[in-house]
């Protein structure tokens, strides 16, 4: 089956960003760029059904030209090729959703998996808007994913508050990848080594004719308010006389 | 004009009090715009559900209650509240966010061509919304440019809406799915059972972290937690190291809290555990590493080995409520 995997270019989520001084955005230089840790979990759930079922894994990228590095790590991965459309202006999910849909509509995959968010916007939108725009059902936050054997539907159980919800969906479908559904692998040696070769077609957004006017246009950031540290305890007899006599919450 | 419609959940029959600060920020945003309260139910056999929601002094509650809304899938109540957030002349359709609304609104918003803006913590004076991204670490505003506006709200930014009068009006929908469009079968429901509250819902959260190493460890968390009937809260760490069941993390990635007493037991601190819990009235710490960035927003922090200090810290509460 024909998986397509969408892969972001984000900053280095172990890194504390700060924002610039005029609230025009973040601070990005001197800072790596990583693929987005929810993203490269969904690659190696592709590859993994792609391991039992055959088939062909496909990496997508919507950013600049740099984001070639974060489809050579899915390609070094083990996936088969990747796409890259060039993009520099900002996009609100729904038009990284709109040009997925184009891409998806030119390929035509079974299944499109991705992470359930970025983690430098943190919308967590793109997944449900694609699959609404295709027509295709949709299920969110994985922690595990089951293929059937005739590769017509997906066993699905979504993280939900108080437990898992069990779904079954019809292929094809969009599935979005929760932290613990897998722990994707390394790339080994002769896979980076193969992913140099491995093709990346690149396609111009313009080219697409695609509507990404913003629907939420970003103004102003600010740095969150910081919390005041409060005092240190020297036992546990001042801290159990403090929660009594100043925080009164014994 | 300016209506504002909020889906509230519900569970084993009752309104889910997660929702009540939904309600307090529909309020808010009213206030400016003029419009009405709105409240949507979605599910099976509402009717003790529908009485509660009622209390809030919203203007009306709609009601969509149907056997095919028995089992909450995406597609079905993404149709559902479609129709009725363009038949109730809603200018932002909104939740509170949970794992639901995360799931939903976002597909909801392309029905409803609007943008959306996840997770917001207050409205600004021009109407546009503030809300976190990268992990916490900055907050920005966004306008949405469309002329219905989707929100998912983080309920620990607004208070719990009080009962208020009169009784809101109902609305009974008509709820006619296309079953065939959807495409998806609903297979069980896998609850982690629990007698402590939930931990968007407790006044009290005790959380472990890498420091407890383990069962053992958690057992002191347990014990502690207790004392105040509180919900038991992990980090990250923990949770990945299969100490705990994942729906306890609270961080970013996880449940985002603000109880009234939070106590980080062996919690370093990581950018996104503070995300989630940094709102919490009162922070304390135990933490034997004296760098630990928790520290730097407990209200009161003891550098002690946990395996000493909650023990004593059991014993030391019990014998202060007794005297």
């Amino acid at each position: 089956m024909k998986i397509l995997v969408c892969v972001k270019r984000v900053t280095d989520p172990d890194v504390k960003i700060k924002v610039k001084p005029d609230g025009s955005g973040v601070v990005t230089d001197g800072v790596d760029f990583k693929v987005n840790p929810f993203d490269e979990i969904a690659v190696e759930e592709a590859l993994r059904i792609k391991e039992k079922l055959g088939g062909e894994v496909v990496v997508l990228s919507i950013g600049p030209q740099e984001a070639t590095k974060e489809i050579r790590s899915g390609l070094a991965m083990g996936a088969d090729r990747g796409i890259l459309v060039k993009a520099t202006e900002q996009l609100d999910p729904f038009g990284v959703a709109n040009v997925m849909k184009k891409i998806v509509e030119q390929e035509n995959p079974e299944l499109i998996i991705m992470g359930k968010q970025a983690v430098d916007g943190d919308n967590n939108q793109a997944g449900q808007i694609l699959a609404e725009l295709l027509g295709v059902p949709q299920a969110c936050f994985a922690s595990k994913v089951e293929v059937g054997q005739d590769q017509k539907t997906a066993s699905v159980a979504r993280e939900v508050d108080g437990g898992f919800d069990h779904v079954e969906v019809d292929l094809p479908a969009v599935i979005t990848a929760d932290l613990r559904l897998n722990e994707p692998r390394y790339a080994s040696l002769p896979g980076i080594m193969k992913a140099k070769k491995k093709p990346i077609q690149e396609i111009e957004l313009a080219s697409l004719s695609v509507d990404t006017q913003l629907k939420v246009v970003w103004h102003k950031m600010t740095e969150p308010a910081e919390r005041q540290a409060g005092v240190r305890v020297p036992d546990v007899a001042t801290l159990v006389a403090k929660l009594r006599d100043e925080a009164k919450v014994l | 004009m300016g209506n504002i419609l909020m889906i509230v959940e519900h569970k084993d029959g009752a309104l889910k009090k997660v929702s009540l600060p939904g309600i307090s920020f529909a309020k808010q945003y009213t206030q400016k715009t003029g419009g009405e309260v709105h409240l949507l139910v979605m599910g099976h056999n509402l009717g003790a559900v529908v009485e509660q929601a009622k209390c809030y002094g919203a203007q009306k509650v709609f009601v969509a209650d149907h056997e095919s809304l028995g089992a909450y899938l995406t597609e079905t109540y993404a149709q559902v509240a479609a129709r009725v957030a363009k038949e109730s002349g809603a200018e932002v359709v909104g939740a509170i966010s949970t794992s639901m609304s995360k799931d939903l609104l976002p597909r909801l918003a392309a029905k409803l061509e609007a943008g959306m803006a996840s997770d917001i913590l207050s409205v600004t004076d021009q109407g546009w919304f503030t809300r976190p991204v990268w992990a916490g670490n900055a907050v920005v505003e966004v306008e949405i440019t469309t002329p219905v506006k989707v929100v998912t709200v983080r309920g620990t930014e607004f208070e719990k809406a009080p009962k208020g009068d009169p009784a809101s009006g109902q609305v009974n929908v008509d709820v006619a799915i296309d079953m065939g469009a959807v495409k998806k079968r609903f297979v069980r429901f896998e609850e982690i059972k629990s007698d402590r509250p939930e931990l968007t819902e407790a006044s009290v959260i005790v959380t472990g972290g890498r420091g407890t190493k383990g069962e053992e460890g958690f057992k002191l968390v347990e014990g502690l937690a207790d004392l105040f009937n509180a919900a038991v809260g992990a980090t990250r760490a923990a949770v990945d190291a299969g100490w705990v069941p994942n729906d306890l993390q609270v961080g970013q990635t996880g449940k985002v809290v603000a109880p009234d007493v939070y106590f980080a037991i062996g919690v370093s601190g990581a950018i996104q555990h503070l995300a989630g819990m940094k709102g919490s009235k009162i922070i304390v710490a135990i933490n034997k590493d004296e760098e630990a960035p928790i520290f730097s927003v407990a209200d009161y922090g003891l550098v002690a080995d946990l395996f000493k200090a909650v023990p004593e810290l059991v014993e030391e509460i019990n014998k202060a409520r007794a005297s």
